[in-house]
């Protein structure tokens, strides 16, 4: 089966979940024989041999380059030199246009259109349009968890709730995400499966025997234990709440160290926040990372905090009890739907938060029984029930659509 | 009764703190070494400095000590500038030893680092001063007799503490609050104490030259070493003008291009003039007046911004926190008998690392802007904090409970 993919993000080339998702997941449907066409909008290499990767080309543009990190701006070179650098809301807008000339002039016979975020939605309606094929979207997140709590963007939740209604189905995540889609958007709860994410165990690179914080494991000998945080630092992620529990966690173990790890709009605001609650040389800001550096920052941890507002999955959580450290979960989280062997707590729950980080800080045969007992939920996880489930819809709307 | 210009410039380079991440924690203690194209490179900006501000300021200078047996000056030089200056602009050092070599530039005492110490650790304060005279000796063979400290950081107790001292004198900002309907054109006594003296920067006078002098917006654009000496001569009732400055406001501040170096050399020319005018050293103009009146100062005063305050340095919360945690290890650090460890706490106690870290924007945060190598104050800090926590890592390797 051919399906057109619209999607925003692969890695290398990712900010955050949403291209690690799509780039497991595609993988996984196409072992089992899908045929995948992906459509990212900006140039780059991609060295994927299980399906095919497509940069999306708005009409006289030369090459797309990205910058930071998600929601920042990209620049466009034009065949006739001149440059042109967009936001968010111009690079979907090009990439609506781009995808559908693409269509225009393709011979590809694709059989259906799958499009992951708003940010590819208006393509995908386009493209339903111009081709009539079935539409599944794939839903990572809505404003409303983007937007920290509030209401979010008119003109995103717009774009989604148009979607949803013209969409032949709608995936969501976690249950925590359909909820959201049915009271939001007030979509019909039948209209929406669940298809929870999960992690490509073969993708996860081992640790090496030398953690690049040499410092933090100094420390750790010292009797430090270490609270590590891997996020995008912006409103949705609820770091404020965090360090406000840091400063109840280190007013009892002072050896406590908190990791942020990650970078965003936030940055500057929580180092002031942490330096005003008094906490400065227990909070270690260490800006975006990747590779060793992402993969130790995770292994130093005794506990992996992620204290998120409204976080549609949250494969960061299944990533640090990869590398051997249990998780503290927002109750507002999809994953803590897939694991039961994490201690949760509500987003606003500031000394709730504290409360447990301080139990863990204190207690390392607790920190070692629920590591032990949320690796075996891990253990058991793999994306082939959700690419089972995926091209079951799959073929339940190509024969919808054969017979229109 | 003869009118003094008492002239003194304030030389002084810190060690920055490169681009210091917490993955070089624990691996490499180098904090101040960075590439030398860096924002951050110590050795590219006292290259800088010395082609564009030193060396051409002192070959002046000198001819001007040469031609004008009155002409006079006092400088401040702080130990890691010196050092810096041996290490990378030995030519530099030596055009500082020929002016102060002529035997009518003063040296005035300070700490060696150029730290904020005397509000933290008094202790610490007395041995970085002790190491600045030493250093001033054996570099200079000059021992200092008028304190300053650093940014002019001025109360009742500095004075206090530098009377007790034996200082002949101290310095501070003549700041209007101080000042009240007092001039500054005169020599003073602090308030509680025996003999010294107090000296108060006039600055007006000194910022016309600081920092309006290249302004084409200012109204008294261009300022002309006669314009300026007519100002001061017809001053009534006035003994000394306090011109108290940075050293590169000659060539680094105030580029060549503004008319500085002109100024300069014009100025003892068109000052001398009138037989009643002279130049004074700090020590000559405590020698030669009265003090005409008792300051009091409870509140600390500095040279800085619009407040005149600490708070450049230490008005936020980054800004207090690195400092108290960074003297919060001095008995372990000094416990370590470790030179490189000790003297690497000492550079990180420079005021500039907290100055890089202000967050004041509003009309000083150019001035801010223009004097960090960092993007903003937040990357500052962060690069100290990383120095701080690789300092606790050293502490830890030799022994250390922490």
């Amino acid at each position: 089966m051919k399906i057109l993919m619209l999607g925003w993000e692969l890695p290398p080339h990712n900010s955050g979940g949403l291209g690690v998702a799509c780039y497991q997941l595609c993988k996984t449907l196409a072992n089992k024989g899908a045929d995948i066409e992906f459509i990212v909008p900006y140039t780059a290499q991609h060295d994927i041999a299980f399906m095919k990767v497509t940069s999306a080309h708005p009409q006289d543009v030369e090459a797309i380059q990205r910058s930071g990190i998600a929601y920042d701006s990209y620049r466009y070179k034009y065949t006739d030199g001149h440059e042109e650098v967009l936001d968010i809301y111009g690079q979907q807008a090009l990439y609506e246009n781009a995808v559908d000339q693409m269509l225009k002039q393709t011979a590809e016979a694709y059989e259906l259109i799958h499009a992951h975020d708003w940010l590819t939605f208006r393509a995908a309606l386009r493209a339903k349009e111009r081709t009539g094929l079935p539409l599944i979207v794939h839903v990572h997140s809505v404003e409303r968890d983007r937007a920290g709590g509030g209401l979010g963007n008119p003109l995103v939740r717009e774009i989604e709730a148009t979607t949803f209604l013209l969409a032949d189905k709608i995936i969501a995540v976690s249950k925590h995400t359909k909820d959201m889609i049915v009271e939001d958007y007030e979509i019909p709860p039948q209209k929406v499966e669940v298809v929870h994410n999960s992690l490509d165990k073969d993708a996860i690179e081992p640790l090496d025997d030398d953690n690049a914080y040499r410092y933090l494991t100094a420390l750790r000998g010292q009797g430090y234990r270490i609270v590590t945080c891997v996020s995008r630092l912006t409103m949705q992620k609820n770091l404020p709440n965090l360090l406000y529990a840091a400063k109840e966690v280190v007013e009892r173990v002072p050896k406590t160290i908190f990791l942020i790890v990650g970078s965003g709009e936030q940055y500057f605001e929580l180092i002031s926040l942490a330096a005003d609650l008094g906490i400065s040389k227990n909070v270690v800001f260490t800006g975006f990372q990747r590779g060793k550096r992402w993969r130790d920052s995770y292994a130093i941890g005794d506990l992996f905090v992620m204290p998120s507002i409204s976080e549609p999955f949250g494969l960061t959580a299944l990533e640090a009890i990869s590398y051997g450290t249990p998780v503290l979960i927002s109750n507002q989280s999809g994953v803590a739907e897939v694991i039961h062997n994490a201690l949760k707590v509500d987003f606003w729950d500031v000394r709730g938060m504290a409360n447990q980080i301080v139990a863990v800080m204190q207690n390392d045969s607790l920190r070692n029984t629920l590591y032990e007992n949320s690796f075996a939920e891990y253990d058991r996880l793999h994306w082939g029930p959700a690419a089972d489930n995926l091209l079951s819809i799959y073929s339940q709307h190509q024969q919808a659509g054969a017979t229109a | 009764m003869k009118k003094a210009i008492v002239l003194y410039l304030h030389v002084h380079q810190p060690f920055r703190v490169r681009h210091y991440t917490i993955f070089d924690a624990g691996h490499q203690h180098n904090y101040f070494d960075a590439p030398y194209d860096d924002r951050t490179s110590n050795e590219r900006i006292v290259h800088k400095v010395a082609q564009k501000s030193y060396i051409p300021t002192n070959r002046r200078l000198l001819k001007l000590l040469q031609d004008y047996p009155e002409f006079r000056l006092s400088i401040s030089i702080t130990g890691t500038v010196i050092e810096q200056l041996e290490r990378w602009a030995p030519e530099a050092l030596q055009s500082f030893k020929d002016i102060v070599a002529t035997g009518r530039v003063e040296i005035v005492a300070e700490t060696y680092h150029h730290s904020l110490a005397f509000f933290y650790s008094r202790d610490e304060f007395e041995r970085q001063v002790a190491m600045h005279r030493q250093k001033v000796q054996e570099v200079f063979g000059q021992t200092p007799k008028v304190f300053r400290n650093t940014e002019l950081a001025y109360n009742n107790d500095v004075a206090y503490w530098a009377d007790q001292a034996g200082y002949k004198g101290i310095l501070s900002e003549g700041w209007d609050k101080v000042l009240g309907w007092r001039s500054p054109n005169f020599v003073y006594r602090p308030s509680y104490t025996n003999s010294i003296r107090l000296l108060m920067k006039n600055y007006k006078l000194s910022d016309d030259i600081a920092f309006r002098f290249g302004d084409r917006s200012w109204a008294e654009w261009p300022l002309t070493a006669a314009k300026f000496s007519h100002w001061l001569g017809s001053t009534d009732g006035a003994t000394n003008f306090n011109l108290f400055m940075d050293y590169e406001t000659f060539g680094e501040h105030q580029w060549d291009e503004s008319g500085i170096f002109t100024f300069l050399e014009h100025l003892p020319q068109e000052w001398l003039q009138q037989h009643d005018h002279t130049f004074m050293t700090v020590s000559e103009v405590i020698d030669a007046f009265e003090p005409v009146d008792t300051v009091d100062m409870p509140h600390t005063i500095t040279w800085a911004d619009t407040e005149r305050d600490l708070s450049a340095w230490l008005g936020n919360a980054m800004q207090t926190s690195a400092i108290q945690d960074l003297y919060a290890l001095e008995k372990a650090v000094l416990d370590t008998k470790d030179l490189a460890l000790i003297e690497d706490w000492r550079k990180l106690q420079t005021s500039d690392h907290f100055y890089y870290m202000c967050t004041k924007w509003f009309n000083d945060g150019d001035i801010h802007a223009y004097f960090s190598p960092y993007a903003n104050p937040y990357d500052a800090f962060i690069a100290f904090m990383n120095a701080y926590h690789d300092m606790r890592f050293r502490l830890i390797e030799k022994g250390v409970v922490l």
